[in-house]
């Protein structure tokens, strides 16, 4: 860890230009991933804005029934706020599947969403990571590949995004509310992870000193009748080998009116399963059906022997988790 | 010093046998117990430590071309980088695992190359980034596969024999009317105890004193003091508190040698050196992956004819260690025709030394798994095989079992799990989301003695004894026990008791581990308190005392002395997603008489919780393009988290072996992670009738 | 670069010079001597580092000081009363035999009080079957809320004992001067 300048944020409009003003600044949030990958030498900034104490931390419902939550409410104080449990269970259920109880009292909801991969490489200066450092190469690719991407990798990169949070936030269609230099916009959970590409070294959307301020989440019928299922080595504090996020609106004879099913630990970003969406509208939701429609999504799905399991668990838990849902199962 | 060799006569039991609270359980709820790099050790003049941090190699072999410090030594609070060309020589560099810092020579991707010293370990760390070390790469083989070159080793770890033969088992396999013929497969696993490698050293131009977080003080001092040109004397080990070890910290290793080589640059300055825990999967040794062919021929009722379990495992290049992963297929069932034989490979990769039950752990997993395929083969009750296979001596020698109660831990296990209700056949029964399955499989460990071990007890004031030996309590209870056995050998009170331990300066005691500890230390201090109470009487004026050396107690040479269990699970296999868990977990033991039940219970259970963890997650998966552990830590190398130990328990069988130790104890540490990976295995096995021959039985394995 | 910060360590207020990379950790462990907070792994992953902050349950390997000034801290030791006798957690743990080599065991024992706090607040768990409903004391909740604590030794059996312990007589007192 490099010697480093420490700034306590006195607003979010000062932390942003602190930090868009110096290349080799960055912001502290809860630090459950930035302290991380100081010591293991990761990210090597020179300033720190910590912004952990900045008033972005309430959860505030939206006139139109929808909910704000601060970047800054830890992930145990989201998990447990009534209505969040109430009107987006998928939400809490994902929180509740991620880390442990310390970590999630630590952790805050915008750090979540900007954590970055697990890779064992990513992690480890010794190897070459593009990610980590572009244009070294992609160690992982013949290498340890259990927790690889089986959706939308590239060449240069072949991980997942970690977080069980985010796998959720894009299954209710959430907003990310970023403040820049040039004021603030709100980005889509859908655009605001993005595939590896060529420039796997950018994990977001966002741009340098941009700082997420809030997500928004929307009320719907599809967001209150959600849930999170997780497949893991360990029954807990073990990262996703893959999950599932989903959410069913079903009109009175049982057909689906709407569905939303976003997958964990198969991309590098949460992997909102729109084929699979689609292809169940209108449909009875039956094992079948869903089995159809989850591969269907995983058509373009391309494996190794260490990734091959993905597709069957992920599709298996589609169906178990979607079929649960429809018979009104609480988990 | 040497002291009189005394042979032990049994004691009676009266703090034995009670579930004393643990003696050091106060310091370790608060966090008052003071672990390696937790001592305020300071110099002679006050002289706060400095933080050492360790830089490594980066190619699995080759040399060290330069270390370049410049950038360094000029980070603030670095004071010095101690390489290959400055380091103080060490008198003897016959291991090469420890003699680090004494040439170019790079034989494994995690190799100390530098040490980095400062005053903070912020900067120690950073400098440690700031180390720029040139290596020049050579070829190297990382790889264990079947087509590995190996060679058989002159005897295996435990000094046991490399091979056995009795009888013509190719033949016997040969006309078998039922077999078995499978490979068994474990990876390399990491004994990861929650305190990684650390040790405080201080040099004080005279003697070194380390602070170490060490299974053997004494074995410490033995192999460093010669090893630094010193007398075993100038070197004095300290380890009050352990956190944990499971072989890991049996032996030294290179860190050890580190630090003290760094101390002894700073002459009256204490070092500090906290392993992190990525660097303790190359530098603190593992439980090298292995690979047995097992063959079982059999007549129609079950009864063994022929066996044979050939073993392979691998080593580093620098340093052997045969992992005895055939020797329990020696003493478990009876069968005229039977081989065993070991073979290792030798790879530019880290050294492998013990964990929990080397040979015991692999062997029996390959073992019992192989017997639950030939009770499907046969259509007989895996616990009724077993039974059927019961030796009437040992196998291995023709000497009469000292206590084999293998058919009693099997029966009474079998009537607590409810064995009886079981289906006979796979995949019979569904659960919601899951397939559930039972298994079963036999444990065993020898009853290890270790001769050597020394004990002191003096007279205190009001009725009080001191008892000393260099004994170590890395959490298995031994501060507890020692203080039940010393006190029912003295006959008086265990709170009479003051004892001294984990110290290299006390009187001789061996290392803590292969489960010899009690019977070892326990045997001592029994030999000095019967010696004691021989010179000075049950009135003995304070202040005097008697020093005695154990002689051999137990009748190792005419009888089979080992301890025997059986294993009961439970498994659950998710039908959506494969996932493995464990509602249900018993063992049940002959161990012989249990000297505390609270601590041996937590023994017992800590085995089987290791046992359930191999079973199911860990796996060092070593990258083959540089012989690098990629696992290394705890967010990727898994061990059992609270949540995947469900309903578990441990019982033992009344038992009393006299001929094992004056305690009428045997070990415990070992056997409860013995056969335990194998009775999940089965119990998968039976739940999907997928049979998986290789550990851990990850999902992947289980999907459909 | 170096700062000033204070913390309430275990009641005491403490003024402390840490480089801005030190951790609370090591702050706690290196720069104040106080070593109850174990280093286990120093990344988040297995929970020796656990502590009571500002009333919650927290690792401190991945916090850093300077971030946390004026922060209030309770260590295992800070939990014991000041004559020494044990929190209820503790007292549990020793009976239980909750603790073997005793390395996890302080940040086991601050991860219970906070288990038992959460569950007090009604906070569900990932393997709670409502997420509107008041969690129980069972083994299953106790399991899964103490699961960032790893314990290689495997007291697992011993721990969940004690926190439920603990938990039962909690919950009879809080019950007790409900009544009255």
């Amino acid at each position: 860890m490099k010697e480093l300048t420490y700034h306590r944020a006195e607003d979010a409009a000062s932390a942003v230009a602190l930090v868009t003003g110096d290349p080799d600044a960055r912001f502290l949030g809860g630090g459950t991933n930035l302290v991380d990958h100081l010591k293991l030498g990761v990210t090597s900034p020179t300033t720190l804005v910590d912004v952990s104490r900045l008033p972005m931390d309430e959860v505030a419902e939206l006139p139109d029934g929808g909910l704000r939550v601060g970047a800054n409410v830890r992930n145990s104080d989201l998990a447990a706020h009534p209505a969040v449990r109430r009107g987006w269970p998928v939400v809490a259920r994902a929180l509740l599947a991620g880390a442990s109880g310390q970590i999630r009292n630590q952790a805050t909801t915008g750090g979540n969403l900007l954590q970055r991969t697990r890779c064992v490489y990513f992690q480890d200066v010794t190897t070459p990571c593009n990610k980590r450092e572009p244009g070294t190469g992609c160690s992982a690719i013949g290498g340890y590949g259990r927790y690889n991407a089986v959706l939308g990798a590239s060449e240069a990169c072949v991980t997942t995004h970690p977080s069980d949070l985010a796998v959720g936030l894009a299954a209710v269609d959430a907003t990310v509310v970023v403040l820049g230099a040039g004021g603030e916009r709100r980005v889509p959970m859908g655009d605001f992870h993005r595939l590896p590409s060529d420039r796997p070294e950018q994990d977001t959307t966002l741009a340098h000193g941009e700082l997420v301020t809030a997500v928004e989440l929307p009320a719907s019928a599809v967001a209150r009748r959600s849930t999170y299922r997780k497949a893991r080595d360990r029954a807990s504090y073990a990262f996703a080998l893959v999950s599932v996020a989903a959410g069913v609106d079903l009109d009175d004879d049982g057909r689906v009116r709407d569905v939303r099913i976003a997958w964990g630990g198969v991309a590098h970003k949460p992997w909102r399963a729109a084929v699979a969406e689609e292809a169940l509208r209108g449909k009875f939701l039956s094992e079948e059906s869903v089995r159809e429609a989850a591969e269907a999504e995983l058509a373009a799905a391309v494996t190794d022997e260490q990734t091959a399991y993905k597709v069957p668990m992920v599709r298996n838990l589609t169906a178990l988790t979607l079929t649960s849902l429809a018979e009104g199962a609480t988990r | 010093m040497t002291a009189n060799e005394v042979t032990p006569t049994p004691i009676a039991p009266r703090s034995i046998g009670t579930s004393l609270l643990r003696r050091d359980g106060v310091e370790k709820v608060t966090g008052e117990a003071t672990y390696a790099v937790e001592h305020p050790v300071t110099g002679p003049d006050g002289q706060p430590p400095l933080h050492a941090w360790l830089v490594t190699s980066t190619v699995a072999r080759g040399r060290v071309v330069t270390v370049d410090a410049t950038a360094a030594l000029a980070h603030p609070g670095v004071v010095s980088v101690i390489d290959h060309t400055n380091a103080p020589r060490l008198a003897d560099t016959s291991d090469a695992e420890l003699a680090i810092l004494q040439d170019d020579a790079i034989a494994f991707r995690g190799q100390i190359v530098a040490v980095v010293l400062a005053g903070t370990s912020e900067s120690a760390r950073e400098g440690a980034a700031l180390v720029r070390v040139e290596q020049e790469a050579e070829p190297h083989e990382a790889v264990f596969d079947e087509d590995s070159p190996t060679y058989a080793p002159e005897q295996v770890n435990g000094g046991s024999e490399t091979d056995t033969l009795d009888g013509d088992p190719d033949e016997a396999l040969a006309r078998a009317l039922v077999t078995v013929d499978a490979t068994y497969t474990t990876p390399h696993e990491f004994n990861s105890p929650m305190e990684p490698h650390a040790a405080t050293a201080l040099w004080d131009g005279e003697r070194l004193t380390l602070h170490d977080s060490t299974q053997g003080p004494r074995p410490v001092r033995g192999t460093l003091g010669p090893m630094l040109g010193l007398a075993e004397e100038q070197v004095r080990v300290l380890a009050p508190y352990v956190g944990g070890g499971f072989g890991s910290k049996g032996l030294p290793h290179a860190p050890e040698v580190a630090v003290a080589l760094a101390a002894m640059t700073v002459p009256g300055q204490p070092v500090r050196l906290a392993v992190t825990r990525q660097q303790m999967f190359a530098l603190t040794g593992y439980r090298t992956a292995t690979r047995s062919h097992v063959r079982f021929g059999a007549h129609p009722d079950g009864r063994i004819e022929a066996l044979r379990h050939d073993t392979v495992s691998q080593t580093s290049r620098i340093k052997e260690f045969a992992e005895q992963a055939a020797v329990p297929a020696r003493v478990m069932y009876a069968a005229p025709h039977r081989a065993t034989t070991h073979r290792v490979a030798e790879l530019d990769v880290a050294v492998p030394s013990w964990m929990r039950a080397p040979g015991e752990m692999p062997g029996m997993f390959a073992h019992e798994v192989a017997m639950d395929e030939l009770a499907l083969h046969t259509g007989l009750d895996p616990v009724e095989l077993r039974v059927r296979n019961e030796p009437e001596v040992d196998p291995d020698t023709g000497n009469p079992w000292g206590n084999r109660r293998l058919v009693e831990c099997l029966r009474s296990g079998a009537e607590r799990f409810g064995w009886a209700e079981r289906p006979t056949g796979p995949r019979a029964t569904v659960d919601g989301e899951w397939w559930v399955g039972t298994g079963v499989a036999a444990s065993t460990y020898p009853m290890l003695w270790m001769p050597g071990n020394v004990a002191r007890v003096r007279s205190l004031d009001g009725g009080r004894y001191g008892v000393a030996i260099a004994a170590t309590d890395i959490g298995t209870g031994a501060r507890t026990v020692l203080t039940q056995i010393a006190a029912d050998a003295l006959a008086c009170p265990p709170d009479a008791i003051d004892l001294d331990m984990a110290d290299s300066d006390l009187p001789f005691g061996s290392v803590a581990g292969g489960s010899s500890g009690t019977t070892s230390w326990g045997t001592a201090i029994v030999a000095a308190a019967q010696q004691f109470r021989a010179d000075h009487g049950d009135h003995p004026d304070p202040g005097v005392e008697t020093t005695a050396a154990s002689g051999q107690y137990a009748a190792m040479d005419g009888h089979a002395l080992h301890s025997f269990g059986a294993v009961f699970c439970e498994a659950r296999v998710h039908r959506y997603t494969g996932e493995v868990r464990v509602p249900r977990l018993l063992g049940v033991y002959s161990v012989g008489r249990v000297v505390n039940p609270r601590t041996a219970r937590s023994q017992l259970l800590g085995g089987l919780v290791m046992g359930l963890s191999a079973a199911l997650f860990e796996d060092g998966w070593r990258d083959p393009r540089t012989g690098h552990t990629v696992t290394q830590d705890l967010a990727t190398y898994h061990v059992a988290a609270h949540a995947d130990v469900k309903e578990i328990d441990a019982h033992w069988l009344d038992d009393v072996d006299e001929l094992s130790t004056p305690m009428g104890s045997r070990g415990i540490g070992e056997i409860g992670i013995v056969g335990t990976a194998a009775a999940v295995a089965n119990a998968t096995y039976h739940a999907t009738g997928v049979r998986v021959r290789g550990l851990p039985l990850t999902a992947d394995h289980f999907l459909e | 670069m170096d700062a000033e910060i204070t913390l309430t360590v275990d009641g005491q207020r403490r003024t402390v010079t840490v480089d801005t990379r030190t951790t609370l950790l090591d702050a706690l462990r290196e720069r104040l001597g106080v070593t109850n907070p174990k280093k286990g792994c120093d990344h988040g992953q297995c929970g020796s580092c656990t502590v009571l902050l500002d009333g919650r349950r927290h690792l401190t390997c991945l916090a850093l000081a300077v971030a946390h000034d004026g922060a209030e801290v309770t260590t295992a030791g800070g939990l014991s009363g000041p004559d020494g006798a044990l929190h209820p957690v503790q007292q549990a743990f020793l009976e239980h035999d909750g603790c073997q080599c005793g390395y996890c065991t302080p940040g086991q024992v601050c991860s219970a009080v906070g288990v038992l706090d959460e569950i007090r607040q009604g906070h569900a768990s990932h393997v709670s079957e409502d997420l509107e409903a008041e969690p129980g004391l069972t083994d299953e909740e106790v399991r899964e809320r103490m699961s960032g604590n790893l314990c290689r030794c495997g007291a697992y059996a011993g721990i969940l004992a004690a926190v439920k312990q603990a938990g039962e007589q909690a919950g009879e007192q809080a019950g007790q001067e409900g009544a009255a």
